[in-house]
């Protein structure tokens, strides 16, 4: 009993080992992805699924969810792609009054007491409706400097690696090292005793949701770094990737359980969950699916090692 | 007068108003020439959204976070390996619906297995399922458009008095749903779940038994409507169901039925379906491009849920 591992430890060490093990895999069945190329290969569109993790994972840290973060994302990507390239000024303008339009989402949802899944719902209408008549059409050009970003060769580490650690780290910072990231996870445990503390759990819920936007953009912006162009469904599949991420590092719906580190760490599971099969030789079809399954594996080995940790104590 | 006084207090007549006027103003606008075929084409279009979200409302009445996110690729791939299996044939459209039934048989009993399996959320639970019944579809799928039977095909596009035979379904499924509901011990143990799943276990509830039928019946009514909608729009396609993962959510809010659980309301699929499509054919009719169209539509579940939310708050 004198070796204790704490419990955030354990909840990190599953997505930790789930994408070491994928690692090892892809390594084995193909030892040239062991290089800076093949790792930049790898990891590459991991980026913008990470940041688009990190997003929804603030809101899941004060017990809401978020179903339009695929459209948000191909939204603030649009604009990038057209707004932000002819008329730098502007683009930033709309992004940062989207941004605030999430913190005024959330304010309400705190206000009037609303389902965040139903708001976000509506709200995802909203935004595609606004990508589509931003791009009817696929299109637009990724701006030079977000371009030259996301294809930097930095030496040693590949970008995409270095890029995921920098997004880890910033993410750790706000959620576990600063007041507002204590404020946010306690909305998340528990929002009458934090009112009654004397904070303010709608200050919390609309920083919550403000960061979310915030990294929803950069997720939108970095997408376009990569693809060059968009259009106003580039991203849908990110609101259910966003949400798997999450739980996939460790992250809880309620309590205000959720991880940064876990988080990215998932979202890069998810996004090497494809590769892997096509080094199988597996057809692509399974990509989704492999994602599916990963998810059920890892939920299931949680499930496992809570019960082992339940069982320690009793004993 | 008291009798439209107790109507007022219902809450599904509100998905109806809201569709009633959004109708007079679309018929309006083309001088009254489109009232017969806009009421047509309403129920018809309508019929699909009102099949799914039947199914999603049963799941959302048990209670805060019970969502079936798996509905879009059930309806897929209910759709494309029916219409495989049927291969055209007519003598096959009998067995053609009874497999699109075992695949939403299948797909319920899985998603509740691993909710209660892996004790997971049943968001996760249906959001893992989704992934790999699209991949399943996707695989089985690759790209072609498998023709329905031409029977079939004649079976969902016409009906009597020009109503489609796929309302008619709609129908037929939501007076059984509705007498579920209101007329079975089925429809009062997930209402008591839906309120309090501690209450009703300690009731004798059986309460894994009635969640595992809810999520098998809303699972085999999302494979009922992936069949439909396959025969109705000449194929089965890969994106088919994408509409209404928001879609079905969406019909059980506008219609009255409360998100966080506990009680349900059938008649108000009917209003708010009719009225999400008759949003649409108005922003048509009036020229506006499908953004401004998704943008309303965004914009008006955002207000119903606003005003959903001050009926609740005045009534405590």
């Amino acid at each position: 009993m004198s070796l204790r591992i704490p419990v955030d430890t354990i909840r990190l060490a599953v997505p930790v080992l789930a994408l070491s093990a994928l690692l090892i895999a892809v390594f084995w069945l193909q030892p040239r992805a062991m290089s800076y190329l093949g790792l930049n290969l790898l990891f590459n569109l991991a980026v913008p699924i990470a940041l688009a993790t990190v997003a929804q994972m603030f809101i899941l840290a004060v017990n809401d969810l978020d179903l339009s973060m695929g459209a948000f994302v191909s939204f603030a990507a649009c604009v990038t792609a057209t707004v932000l390239h002819s008329s730098p000024l502007l683009g930033a303008l709309i992004l940062a009054a989207a941004v605030a339009v999430y913190a005024a989402m959330g304010a309400i949802i705190h206000l009037r007491n609303l389902p965040s899944i139903v708001v976000t719902l509506g709200m995802s209408f909203v935004w595609t409706g606004i990508a589509v008549l931003l791009l009817p059409a696929p299109g637009g050009a990724a701006p030079a400097w977000v371009r030259s970003l996301m294809t930097a060769k930095p030496p040693l580490v590949p970008m995409a690696i270095v890029a995921s650690v920098v997004i880890a780290l910033v993410t750790h910072l706000i959620l576990m090292r600063t007041s507002l990231g204590v404020l946010i996870r306690a909305v998340g445990g528990n929002q009458q005793s934090v009112a009654r503390a004397g904070w303010s759990p709608l200050l919390a819920k609309a920083a919550a949701y403000a960061l979310a936007g915030t990294f929803a953009v950069l997720a939108g912006i970095a997408l376009v770094g990569l693809t060059t162009s968009a259009d106003a469904n580039i991203a849908l599949r990110y609101t259910l990737l966003s949400i798997a991420g999450v739980i996939l590092g460790g992250g809880e719906f309620v309590g205000g359980r959720v991880s940064p580190v876990g988080a990215v760490i998932g979202a890069l599971t998810l996004a090497l969950a494809g590769s892997f099969l096509s080094f199988l030789r597996i057809s692509p079809d399974w990509q989704i699916g492999a994602q599916g399954a990963i998810l059920v594996i890892v939920l299931a080995l949680r499930l496992f090692l809570n019960k082992l940790e339940r069982q320690e104590r009793g004993g | 007068m008291s009798a439209l006084a107790s109507l007022t207090r219902k809450p599904w007549i509100w998905s109806f108003v809201a569709a009633g006027l959004v109708w007079l103003v679309t018929v309006l606008f083309t001088g009254g020439a489109s009232a017969l075929g806009l009421t047509l084409a309403a129920l018809t279009f309508s019929s699909f959204a009102i099949i799914v979200g039947t199914g999603q409302m049963l799941v959302i009445t048990l209670g805060p976070g019970n969502i079936d996110l798996s509905v879009p690729a059930t309806m897929t791939l209910a759709g494309t390996l029916a219409l495989k299996f049927m291969a055209v044939d007519n003598s096959l459209i009998l067995p053609g619906l009874l497999v699109a039934i075992a695949i939403g048989l299948a797909v319920g009993s899985v998603n509740y297995g691993l909710i209660k399996l892996l004790r997971i959320p049943p968001i996760i639970a249906t959001l893992c399922m989704s992934f790999i019944v699209q991949s399943t579809a996707i695989w089985s799928n690759r790209g072609l458009r498998i023709k329905p039977p031409p029977a079939l095909a004649e079976f969902a596009t016409s009906g009597p008095f020009g109503i489609a035979n796929v309302a008619l379904v709609a129908l037929l499924i939501t007076i059984i749903a509705w007498i579920f509901l209101e007329r079975s011990i089925y429809g009062r143990w997930i209402t008591s779940i839906g309120q309090s799943m501690a209450a009703a276990r300690m009731a004798g509830v059986p309460v894994d038994g009635a969640r595992f039928l809810t999520y098998v019946i809303c699972a085999v009514l999302a494979s009922i409507a992936g069949y439909l909608l396959a025969s109705f729009s000449g194929g089965a396609a890969l994106n088919m169901g994408a509409e209404y993962l928001l879609m079905s959510i969406a019909v059980v809010v506008i219609g009255g039925t409360s998100v966080a659980g506990g009680f349900s309301n059938v008649p108000g699929i009917w209003g708010a379906s009719l009225f999400m499509f008759l949003v649409v054919s108005m922003l048509n009719t009036y020229g506006l491009g499908a953004g401004f169209r998704m943008i309303m539509t965004g914009i008006i579940i955002i207000a119903v849920i606003l005003l959903a939310s001050r009926r609740n708050t005045s009534l405590t």
